[in-house]
């Protein structure tokens, strides 16, 4: 390690560190608008939720580089690409849990709303989305944290907040940029994770004290 | 590298129709056996040192916060860097990248295991026990039938990531399939950069496939549900 480097190279690391929390808060914007539509169709649809989480589950198994750079004929190396395939990952984590937390959201206390005049507008915002929280919560954490991972990949097609420093380390042979890295990276990481489980817990109220 | 969509296709055809891409020490043959291995030695290692543990601690009911956490804390881990990050300390060669995806690998496994053999129904382990079983053979006829399914779950899901993964062994100068695209972006060749990323997409596809077929397989009879 070499602090000297640290300290000359505030500037870059920092601007690394705010393109990934960008590419992080915009992938999983874009993830949760695109999949919730989705899933309120599946729902709406069962017969569309097998094949439709068949398929996410194949897409999800493409490399995140090969699918990057797929991408490119499309944007280039623009932010754009490593954009789009990111969201894509964080739209195939989210569906899923969004679904299964709707799902889950027991029959009773639907028609208990019902009975008492929401309307179907009302009855999925104020009843059904805050009951199916913790599920959906616990999708955008694995979403959020599977992205930090992957947005240091994108340094390869010209992006890659924190991954712009592995690159630099490995093109100077040199450790320290790649740990600072590396360790801000899973710091990111953790930070986002608690920082969500705090989101979660100011949400849900009447989930606090419970053991989930 | 503005060539248009149709024409890139075109060119990704044509290269993958000509025989001599397919030969050779950078043929595609070659790169896909590259890539297969360093997937099957990580996945193999990885499980070897992930599944003792998994199981034994499913086994014994201890250390599950770890177990369950722990794929938590490896999805943390950027594995783009552990590559390089263990490169630089041992230098070029098979171990920077085999350790990088071990890592990758362990996690999952250990999780699922963990949580197949918690699962197993504690009235099936006392009627094994009040059968006349030893420990040993409650656990190798009893509980890793019955924590199987998810056991397998788990080893199909390292091996997805892993053949993902391997991709970037090419990035410190190692074979696999990366290397198409790794060389593709460093000449601006587009047409190879969409060769590797179809062929590397289509084996990872693939892995998924044929560990599914897999975990559908080693599930007994019994545990079926269609």
């Amino acid at each position: 390690m070499n602090p000297e480097w640290i300290a000359s190279h505030t500037d870059d690391i920092l601007a690394a560190l705010i393109q990934h929390v960008q590419l992080l808060g915009l992938s999983l914007l874009f993830g949760l608008l695109i999949a919730f539509p989705l899933a309120l169709l599946a729902i709406r649809w069962p017969r569309l939720y097998a094949p439709s989480l068949a398929i996410t589950g194949v897409m999800f198994s493409i490399p995140s580089l090969a699918l990057f750079i797929l991408l490119m004929p499309l944007t280039g190396l623009s932010m754009a690409t490593s954009l789009i395939g990111l969201t894509l990952y964080t739209l195939l984590i989210l569906f899923r849990n969004i679904v299964e937390g709707l799902r889950g959201v027991s029959p009773v206390v639907c028609e208990a709303a019902r009975a008492l005049g929401y309307s179907r507008v009302r009855r999925l915002l104020q009843v059904e989305l805050p009951i199916a929280l913790p599920v959906i919560m616990a999708g955008i954490r694995i979403a959020a944290v599977t992205v930090i991972g992957l947005i240091t990949v994108t340094a390869l097609i010209g992006q890659g907040g924190l991954g712009q420093l592995f690159i630099t380390g490995f093109t100077l042979s040199f450790t320290t940029p790649l740990v600072v890295g590396f360790v801000l990276s899973v710091l990111l990481a953790v930070a986002v994770d608690l920082a969500l489980v705090g989101l979660l817990w100011w949400l849900t109220p009447w989930q606090r004290g419970r053991t989930s | 590298m503005n060539d248009s969509l149709p024409a890139l296709l075109q060119g990704l055809i044509g290269w993958l129709a000509d025989p001599a891409h397919w030969q050779g020490s950078n043929g595609v043959l070659e790169r896909g056996l590259e890539h297969i291995f360093y997937m099957m030695v990580s996945t193999l290692i990885g499980a070897a040192i992930a599944l003792p543990i998994g199981i034994g601690l499913g086994h014994s009911g201890r250390g599950g916060l770890l177990a369950i956490n722990l794929t938590n804390i490896g999805r943390a881990v950027p594995s783009f860097g552990v590559i390089i990050f263990v490169f630089l300390l041992v230098g070029y060669g098979v171990i920077p990248v085999i350790v990088a995806l071990v890592a990758l690998a362990i996690p999952p496994m250990v999780t699922n295991s963990f949580v197949g053999m918690r699962g197993v129904d504690p009235a099936i382990r006392q009627a094994a026990t009040a059968v006349g079983m030893t420990p040993w053979q409650r656990l190798l006829q009893v509980e890793l039938p019955i924590a199987m399914p998810l056991i397998m779950a788990g080893v199909r899901t390292s091996a997805v990531q892993v053949m993902s993964t391997a991709t970037l062994a090419a990035y410190v100068g190692l074979g696999g399939l990366g290397r198409y695209l790794i060389d593709g972006l460093a000449v601006r060749d587009l047409v190879q950069v969409l060769v590797g990323a179809v062929l590397v997409a289509i084996l990872a596809v693939a892995t998924e496939l044929l560990f599914a077929g897999l975990q559908r397989l080693v599930t007994a009879r019994g545990l079926r549900h269609d």
